[in-house]
C-alpha cells in the first residue's frame, strides 16, 4: 500500500490529481477508537447523572466518598499525561534513556492510581458497606469508576508493551516516534475521561439523596 | 484454509455476505414457522414458548447477523475497489472484526442447544429483539438464555465497531490520487456516515448490555424497578442505539441504489452534492429521534412533541434522496435489468414504508397503533422492501465483478417478481390487521375478530418469497459453475471497480489508478470527452 507506484498522468489532466490524502490512517484509526470509547463512557456517565439523588436507602455518596485519597490519585493520573508527553519528546530527540525514564514514571503514576483506587474501594466495601448490590449509587459508582479503571489498565498495557519493546531495542526514534505518540493519545483520553468521572462522581454527585421513591 | 487465514478485504467481504445469507435463510425459516402458526385462528402448530423464541431470534438475527454483516460485507468489498486502494486501512483488524461477528452469531445460535431458560435446557432467547426490562431480569428470565443474547450481540457488535473504524480510515486516508471527497462514489459517503453511526450507536448498546449483564450476574440495580432501577432507562439506551441502527441498515442500501440507478439509466446521479448533504443530515438527525419508539411510555407532551417533530424532520433529507433518484431516472435510457428492477422496487417499497413511518411519527396515531401489526408492516417495508431489496440489487449488480460470471437474467427476473409479489402479499395486509387491532408478538388469536383473512394472505405470501429465494440460490450456484464469463465491465459502468479484472486480483490494481472526475472509467473510455470538463 505505502510503496504503491503511481501511474504517470497524461499531460492534459490537471496537476492536482497527484495529491493524496494528507491524513495518516493510524491517526484516524486511533481517533475513531477514542470516539467509540467516548460513546461507551457517555452511556455510563449519562446513567450516573440520571441516578444522582435517586438512592434514598443504603450508603450515601456524601458519607462514603472522601476527597483526600482520590485527589492524590487524580493528581498522579493527570500528571502522568505530562510525563508521557515529555517521554514522547525525548523519543523524538532520540534520547532513549530519558524516554525510558519518563515512560516508566508514567507507568508508575498509573499504578499509583490503580492501587489508590483499589484501596479506596476496599475502604468503601469494608467500612462503609457500599457494594455493587447495595443501592443505585453503589451500582453506578462501581460500574463507572470500574469501567474507567479497566481503561487505565488497557492504556497501561500499551505503555508497558512500548517500554518492554524499547528495552529490547525494538523502538527506533526516527521510525517509531510518531507511532508511540499516537499510542499515547489513548492515555490522554483515559485522563480526560477521569476528569469527567471525577467531576460527576465526587463533585456533582455528592449531594443529599431525595426522599424514598414512592 | 486460505479463506480462514485471509486478510484480503474481498475474501472477508465474500465470507461476510455468505455467512449473512446463511443466517438469512435461518431467520427466514423462523419467520415462515411464525406465519404458519398465524395462518389461521387458534392454530396449534407451534406452542407459545417456541413462538416467543422464534420472534426474538428472527428479529435479532435479521438485524445483527443478516443486515449488518451483508452491508458491512459490501462496504468491505467495494470501498477499497471504488476509491482505488489495494486493501482496507487495517487488513488484520478487518479479519478480526469478521471473526468476532462469526463467533457472536454462533454464540447466539448455540443457545438453541446449550442455553438454559425458563423451560429447561435448549431455550433460545425469548425476550424480544429489544429485550425490555424488567422482562430480562433474573426474576422473569431464568437460566442463561438472555445472557446468550447479550453476549452474542456484544461480541458481534465489537466486530462491527472495528469494521467501522476501518471504513472511516480507508475512506479518509486511502483514496487514490485525484479522488477528492466530492468525487467519491456515493456509496463511499453512505458508508462513511454508516461507520460514524456505528461508532456512536453500537457502543451505547454495548454499554447498556454491560449494565444488564451486571444486573443479571452480579446483582446490580440498573434496570430493576423493584430496587431503585429504571426500566425506562433501558428503553432510552436501547433506542438511542436502535434508531440510528435503522439508518445503519438503510444507508448502505441507499448507496447501492445511487450506484446502480445511474448505470442503468445511462445518466449521472442527479444532485450529487445535495445527496451528500442529505446523507450527512440523516446521520445527525437520526441521533435525535429515538424516543419515537417510546410514545406509549408516557414521557409527557413536551418530549413526545419534540421526538415527533424530529421524526418528521428526518423525512425531509430522505425525501430529497427519493426525488434525486427519480431525477436520475427521468429522461434516462432505462435498462430494466435485474439489479435495476430491484432498486426501482426498492424506491417504491421504501416510499410506502417511509410514509407509514410519517404516520407513526404522529403521536396520537402511535398511541392507537403502537405494538400492532401496523408497525410490523411498516418496518418490514423499510427493512425488507428497502434493505433486502437493495441487497439483492447489489448482489445481482456486483456478482459478475466478484466471481467473473454472470447471473442468469431470466431467473433473476423470476426472483424479483416472486419476491416482490410475495413481499406485498405478506406485508401489505399487516397494515390492515394492525389497524383492526391485532397486536404483534401474539402466538395465536381468536376467530371472529376480522383478522383471519389478512393473516391468511400474509401467510400465503411466504411460500412465494421462498420460491424467489430458492430460484436465486439455484441461479447463483448455476452461475458459479457454468455462467457466461462476465468480463471486466459487463454493465458499461463508470466507477473504478469495473476497471480491474473480474474477479479482481488480490492487490486490486496493478497500478494505483488516478482520477480527475467522479467517473474515472468514463474518462478512460471517452478520452475525447472527459467528465472533468463538466464538473
Amino acid at each position: 500500500m505505502g510503496g504503491a507506484g503511481m501511474t504517470a498522468l497524461p499531460a492534459n489532466q490537471e496537476a492536482g490529481a497527484t495529491l493524496r490524502s494528507p491524513l495518516s490512517r493510524a491517526k484516524v484509526g486511533m481517533a475513531c477508537l477514542i470516539f467509540m470509547e467516548s460513546a461507551i463512557f457517555s452511556a455510563f456517565l449519562v446513567t450516573y447523572l440520571y441516578y444522582i439523588g435517586k438512592s434514598p436507602d443504603g450508603p450515601q455518596p456524601l458519607e462514603c466518598l472522601e476527597l483526600g485519597l482520590v485527589l492524590v490519585n487524580s493528581a498522579c493520573l493527570i500528571s502522568s499525561s505530562f510525563t508521557v508527553v515529555i517521554a514522547v519528546r525525548a523519543l523524538a530527540r532520540g534520547a532513549m534513556g530519558a524516554f525510558r525514564f519518563w515512560l516508566a514514571l508514567t507507568i508508575l503514576l498509573g499504578i499509583e492510581f490503580l492501587v489508590g483506587t483499589g484501596y479506596e474501594w476496599w475502604g468503601l466495601i469494608e467500612d462503609k458497606g457500599l457494594t455493587l448490590q447495595s443501592n443505585a449509587f453503589g451500582t453506578n459508582f462501581y460500574s463507572l469508576v470500574g469501567l474507567h479503571a479497566f481503561h487505565v489498565i488497557v492504556g497501561m498495557l500499551m505503555l508497558v508493551i512500548i517500554l518492554v519493546l524499547s528495552i529490547f531495542g525494538c523502538i527506533r526514534p526516527d521510525r517509531d516516534h510518531q507511532r508511540v505518540d499516537i499510542a499515547t493519545w489513548y492515555w490522554h483520553f483515559v485522563d480526560v475521561v477521569w476528569i469527567l468521572v471525577f467531576t460527576l462522581v465526587y463533585i456533582v454527585g455528592r449531594v443529599p439523596q431525595g426522599a424514598p421513591a414512592s | 484454509m486460505q479463506w480462514a487465514i485471509s486478510v484480503d478485504h474481498k475474501k472477508l467481504a465474500l465470507m461476510y455476505i455468505g455467512a449473512g445469507l446463511c443466517f438469512f435463510l435461518v431467520a427466514g425459516l423462523e419467520a415462515a414457522f411464525m406465519r404458519l402458526q398465524l395462518a389461521r385462528a387458534e392454530n396449534d402448530v407451534i406452542d407459545p414458548e417456541t413462538f416467543n423464541q422464534l420472534f426474538t431470534m428472527h428479529g435479532t438475527t435479521m438485524v445483527f447477523l443478516v443486515g449488518m454483516p451483508i452491508l458491512l460485507g459490501f462496504g468491505n468489498y467495494l470501498i477499497p475497489l471504488m476509491v482505488g486502494a489495494r486493501d482496507m486501512a487495517f487488513p488484520r483488524l478487518n479479519a478480526f472484526g469478521f471473526w468476532l461477528f462469526i463467533f457472536g452469531g454462533l454464540l447466539l445460535y448455540f443457545s438453541y442447544l446449550g442455553a438454559d431458560g425458563l423451560y429447561g435446557a435448549g431455550t433460545a432467547p425469548d425476550v424480544g429483539w429489544f429485550a425490555y426490562a424488567p422482562l430480562t431480569s433474573r426474576t422473569f428470565s431464568r437460566g442463561n438464555s438472555t445472557d446468550y443474547w447479550i453476549l452474542g450481540i456484544m461480541v458481534s457488535g465489537f466486530g462491527s465497531m472495528t469494521t467501522a473504524i476501518n471504513f472511516i480510515a480507508t475512506i479518509l486516508c486511502m483514496r487514490c490520487p485525484g479522488m477528492t471527497l466530492m468525487r467519491m462514489p456515493m456509496i463511499g459517503w453512505m458508508m462513511l456516515v454508516v461507520a460514524f453511526l456505528v461508532l456512536v450507536a453500537i457502543p451505547i448498546l454495548t454499554g447498556a448490555q454491560i449494565m444488564l449483564l451486571l444486573d443479571r450476574t452480579l446483582g446490580a440495580h440498573f434496570f430493576d424497578p423493584e430496587t431503585q432501577g429504571s426500566a425506562i432507562l433501558w428503553q432510552h439506551l436501547f433506542w438511542f442505539f436502535g434508531h440510528p441502527e435503522v439508518y445503519i441498515l438503510i444507508l448502505p442500501a441507499f448507496g447501492f441504489v445511487s450506484e446502480i440507478m445511474p448505470t442503468f439509466s445511462r445518466k449521472v446521479l442527479f444532485g450529487y452534492p445535495l445527496m451528500v448533504a442529505a446523507t450527512v443530515g440523516i446521520g445527525f438527525i437520526s441521533l435525535g429521534v429515538w424516543a419515537h419508539h417510546m410514545f406509549v411510555v408516557g414521557l409527557g407532551p413536551v418530549l413526545d412533541s419534540f421526538f415527533g417533530a424530529t421524526t418528521f424532520l428526518i423525512s425531509v433529507p430522505t425525501g430529497i434522496k427519493i426525488f434525486n433518484w427519480l431525477g436520475t431516472m427521468w429522461g434516462g435510457r432505462l435498462h430494466f435489468t435485474t439489479p435495476m428492477l430491484f432498486v426501482t422496487g426498492f424506491v417504491a417499497m421504501f416510499v410506502i414504508g417511509g410514509l407509514t413511518g410519517i404516520m407513526l411519527a404522529t403521536v396520537p396515531l402511535t398511541w392507537q397503533l403502537s405494538d400492532s401489526y401496523f408497525v410490523v408492516g411498516h418496518f418490514h417495508y423499510v427493512l425488507f422492501g428497502g434493505t433486502v431489496f437493495g441487497i439483492f440489487g447489489a448482489i445481482f449488480y456486483w456478482f459478475p465483478k466478484a466471481t467473473g460470471r454472470m447471473l442468469d437474467e431470466r431467473l433473476g427476473k423470476w426472483t424479483f417478481w416472486l419476491l416482490f409479489i410475495g413481499f406485498t402479499l405478506t406485508f401489505m395486509p399487516m397494515h390492515v390487521s394492525g389497524a383492526l387491532g391485532m397486536p404483534r408478538r401474539i402466538y395465536t388469536y381468536e376467530a371472529d375478530r376480522g383478522w383471519e383473512i389478512w393473516n391468511l394472505i400474509s401467510s400465503i405470501g411466504v411460500p412465494v418469497q421462498m420460491a424467489g429465494v430458492a430460484i436465486f440460490l439455484w441461479n447463483a450456484i448455476r452461475a458459479l459453475r457454468r455462467g457466461p464469463v462476465a468480463g471486466n465491465d459487463p454493465w458499461d459502468a463508470w466507477t473504478l471497480e469495473w476497471g480491474t479484472t473480474s474477479p479482481p486480483p488480490e492487490w486490486n490494481f496493478d497500478r494505483i489508478p488516478t482520477c480527475t472526475s467522479a467517473r474515472p472509467l468514463w474518462d478512460r473510455k471517452n478520452p475525447e470527452d472527459p467528465d472533468a470538463y463538466y464538473e
